[in-house]
């Protein structure tokens, strides 16, 4: 297992390197000139080219790209125009919120579209499973923001449950407080997200359930609930979990439009903002941290897999 | 239904399907009963209905679009007419079914362990540590070596003869009264074949288990069976004693069975019954075999046949028997024809 | 002929279509279906809650949102069609190229994985930083962020093809390798593109209303109906039902894409699922 991992981070370099010329190009292409944004409309030509210097973006393009590529291998994200920190340093001080409602969106997303699927699946063609479908399918049309705006209406304005916009670090307010800022954010990613795991835990419990092995546990006198929440489940789990590492990785991206619209300081409200201010090394820090999420994600993905499956081999 | 002596009292069963508002019938009214410690052979070709049988006593049938009809008597009770609770008792415990195919009808993330400790533990109550126990004995009477290691393990593990011993296990942890296997051999090679079957043989005589055997192949039914149910188109055309079975078949139908075996020695083309299995949706009038029938006659075509009792134990449903069988001889021996 | 069973296969197919259907009516037939003029401002009539006049209200300009969710129709529909066209047509050559070639395999899946790898609306949103505002650039940076599934869905069709006997007795016969990819291959794929094409189409949708709902590609009046929704954000206190249309406008086309999506793949090839 160490060495499948280690054979999947090295296979992952290729990818990541793509990603990095992609987005280093990308923003290169970006109109404007930082040293200027940086320092305003009447700073002196002598003052614009010491800028630039500084910021090291009066060396050729290449030269450029190559001496950021070996400062990521030194750990060193560059230095974040905006907030003249290091960019790592940036992003961890803003990694808490988005990280806090993934988590929050993915316990969301199973525990109501696995229920879900199971309920469409267990009684297929019936009334419960439409119900169930059709709901799922007005789930993935659904834009995320669209479903929080609407549960700010129901939870804030209405019922004063919820806060609408902000947050509170962990290590100010606890951890309640915290996911009290983070539950109407959290609720829309997640119930949007679920109507996609339902429909994969539906047609993948339909799958399973269709294989001798359950008749068998029948023909044994086994409680259906037995039948399909462990004889059938655990077929379909890595299904499920596929399709949960797909939409945590959705989370992350839609992170942006989310944190927008609740105004959570988080890594998706970082992106935004770095792109509006041109500040390159946040943007570049950040698409390429995400990009290694996601390579993370899918390698953890990968290994469970064999906890559900013991037929898996690693190769 | 209150012979002691009798463990599975089927009558009338009937079998149809329903789809986007059409009735298809599978099975027609068929009744027969096993006894305590036999082994009955229920034979035919794919499609007559006989997995068809054991599902509906097991009523593993989904109910719609399944409609099951009759009466099936296990020890004085109606199991058409239990709650489903009190049938999950029956499944596995009282009554107990292997299938065909040992490679996909064990869980494959389940430990074996798991798959057989678990039907302990629910119809007897026991606990891990007892139920572990009695699981590795049980693997043990089967013949698997290293019990206590192999219990641990995942099917995909084991071999397809080595999967269907398991399941053997697992059907018959609890004495169940009757066990049903649906050609529990077919899927494996010939070498395995004897050797399950004379394994289950030994097991039912050891737990006084009866045993249904399903299956297409006669030899089988030679083997270990004391008597075979012939069905054909979800009805039984005869019902025979394995000793009389080689000597005096009496249908048609089963004639035919017999008459394409392959024998040693026998040069020539092999004999095939002519036509093809009718589907439930075409099953013909009158008596069902009648088009494939090398001696049907005008009756066969309009009048399904009754039953006719040869001797005890042997009993037939066709026009060349019963009260017209007289008639019928002479008139054939009068066309030189034989009956 | 038993007509439930043929209903029973094609009734995604005809849902999906006619809901669809019904948004490009409304985009054709725009400025007959809206009952005021969109761009028309009016500040004494700002923020009207829903009235006989005006359906669902007006705005914070006094506009008519209604009509301003009609006219928002031609612009989801002519972004989200040209994006279909050109990753249906781009996608296709590369996807083609990448499964046939294996040298162009590696180079385009390693781009094409590269780009899998960045959200989709981050990376809109720094093409669109690069490119400026304009439809133009929405469809181009919307296309490019698309492409990589529509190119991997014709690329796995390609690689299981292009083993079939068909295509290796053309081969033999000496059939160039054009002539094997536009005769043989590209109708083979052309069902999983239809289908991948479709659910595309939705997610286009989806991610065309988020970036303007950021306020990113259009210019500020365009109605389109991410913008008119982030507009109706600022007011949830005071007129809620303002988000309301537009969302549902948003989720009746996508949902009529994908039941539309969904329906093909079910009666094009079941497998597929």
């Amino acid at each position: 297992m160490i060495s499948y991992t280690i054979r999947r981070l090295i296979a992952a370099i290729p990818t990541l390197l793509v990603v990095a010329v992609l987005i280093f190009v990308l923003i290169r292409m970006v109109p404007g000139n930082p040293a200027l944004v940086m320092l305003g409309d009447d700073a002196t030509a002598t003052e614009i080219e010491a800028m630039e210097k500084r910021l090291g973006i009066d060396q050729p393009v290449p030269v450029q790209f190559f001496r950021w590529a070996g400062n990521i291998l030194k750990g060193d994200l560059g230095t974040s125009i905006y907030y003249r920190m290091p960019v790592a340093q940036v992003i961890f001080s803003h990694l808490e919120p988005t990280l806090l409602l993934v988590l929050y969106a993915a316990a969301i997303f199973l525990l109501v579209g696995v229920p879900l699927g199971i309920t469409a699946a267990v009684n297929r063609n019936g009334l419960l499973d439409r119900a169930c479908m059709t709901l799922s399918m007005v789930g993935i049309s659904m834009p995320g923001f669209w479903l929080g705006l609407t549960l700010v209406i129901l939870f804030s304005v209405k019922l004063r449950i919820f806060p609408s916009v902000g947050y509170v670090m962990i290590h100010e307010g606890g951890l309640l407080e915290s996911l009290k800022y983070l539950t109407l954010p959290a609720l829309a990613m997640g119930l949007q997200r679920s109507a996609s795991i339902a429909r994969i835990t539906r047609s993948s419990m339909l799958e399973v359930l269709g294989n001798e092995y359950i008749r068998t546990a029948r023909a044994k006198g086994m409680l259906e609930r037995r039948v399909i929440g462990l004889h059938a489940l655990k077929n379909a789990a890595n299904q499920i979990l596929t399709q949960a590492g797909i939409s945590i990785a959705h989370i992350m991206g839609g992170s942006v439009v989310i944190e927008n619209v609740f105004n959570i300081p988080g890594i998706g409200k970082l992106a935004f903002d770095s792109i509006a201010r041109r500040d390159y090394p946040a943007i570049q820090g950040h698409i390429l941290f995400v990009a290694a999420v996601y390579v993370f994600v899918n390698l953890a993905v990968d290994l469970l897999y064999k906890f559900f499956d013991p037929r898996v081999e690693y190769n | 239904m209150k012979n002691t002596e009798t463990v599975l009292d089927v009558r009338n069963l009937s079998v149809a399907f329903s789809s986007f508002g059409e009735s298809v019938g599978i099975i027609d009214e068929i009744s027969f009963d096993i006894k305590k410690g036999e082994t009955v052979g229920i034979v035919g070709e794919s499609g007559c209905g006989k997995s068809m049988t054991a599902l509906a006593i097991m009523r593993l049938i989904q109910s719609p679009p399944g409609v099951v009809k009759g009466v099936i008597g296990l020890n004085g009770r109606n199991l058409l007419e239990l709650s489903e609770a009190d049938m999950r008792s029956v499944r596995g415990n009282e009554i107990s079914m292997i299938f065909q195919e040992p490679m996909t009808s064990l869980n494959p993330v389940l430990t074996i362990g798991a798959q057989l400790t678990e039907v302990l533990r629910f119809h007897r109550g026991m606990g891990r540590a007892e139920a572990r126990r009695k699981a590795v004995e049980m693997l043990r009477m089967v013949n698997i070596a290293l019990p206590e290691q192999r219990i641990g393990e995942y099917p995909h593990q084991f071999s397809g003869g080595m999967r269907q011993r398991v399941m053997i296990a697992m059907a018959l942890s609890c004495t169940p009264k009757l066990l049903i296997a649906d050609e529990p051999t077919t899927a494996l090679d010939v070498t395995i074949q004897a050797q399950i079957l004379e394994l289950m043989q030994q097991l039912g005589r050891e737990l006084g288990t009866s045993i249904m055997l399903i299956t297409h192949d006669l030899g089988v039914v030679g083997e270990i069976c004391s008597r075979a149910i012939i069905l054909y188109c979800g009805r039984i055309v005869e019902e025979i004693r394995s000793e009389d079975l080689f000597d005096r078949p009496s249908h048609p139908y089963t004639q035919g069975l017999l008459d394409s075996l392959p024998h040693a020695g026998r040069g020539g083309k092999l004999y095939v019954i002519p036509g093809a299995v009718p589907s439930p949706n075409d099953f013909p009038e009158g008596c069902v075999f009648h088009p494939r029938c090398k001696s049907a006659m005008e009756r066969c075509a309009h009048e399904p046949p009754g039953f006719t009792e040869l001797s005890p134990g042997h009993r037939v449903r066709c026009w060349l028997y019963g009260e017209n069988a007289a008639a019928v001889s002479a008139a054939r021996r009068k066309e030189g024809a034989t009956a | 002929m038993n007509y439930a069973r043929m209903w029973y296969k094609y009734k995604a197919v005809v849902l999906g279509g006619f809901m669809f259907l019904t948004i490009v009516l409304v985009a054709l037939f725009a400025p007959q279906i809206a009952t005021h003029d969109p761009a028309r401002i009016s500040m004494r009539q700002a923020l009207q809650p829903p009235s006989a006049a005006h359906f669902c209200g007006t705005d914070e300009f006094g506009r008519d949102v209604f009509s301003r969710i009609v006219y928002g129709a031609r612009i989801s529909l002519s972004i989200s069609i040209s994006v279909l066209l050109l990753i249906g047509a781009a996608g296709t050559v590369l996807g083609l190229l990448a499964g046939y070639y294996d040298i162009a395999d590696t180079i385009i899946m390693r781009i094409m994985d590269g780009l899998m790898a960045f959200p989709t609306v981050i990376l809109a949103l720094v093409i669109l930083t690069v490119l400026g505002s304009g439809i133009p650039n929405i469809v181009l940076a919307l296309s490019i962020a698309q492409i990589p599934r529509v190119v991997r869905t014709v690329r796995t069709t390609v690689l299981s093809v292009k083993q079939y006997e068909h295509v290796e007795a053309a081969r033999a016969m000496g059939a160039s390798n054009t002539r094997i990819l536009f005769k043989y291959i590209l109708p083979l794929c052309i069902s999983p593109l239809i289908v991948r094409l479709t659910l595309t189409m939705a997610l286009t949708v989806l991610n065309e209303a988020s970036l303007t709902f950021l306020g990113v590609g259009l210019s500020p009046g365009t109605p389109s109906w991410g913008t008119i929704l982030s507009e109706a954000r600022q007011h949830v206190s005071s007129s809620p039902y303002l988000i309301l249309l537009p969302g549902a406008a948003i989720v009746w086309s996508v949902m009529a894409l994908n039941i539309l999506g969904d329906g093909l793949r079910d009666v094009l090839d079941p497998r597929l699922n």
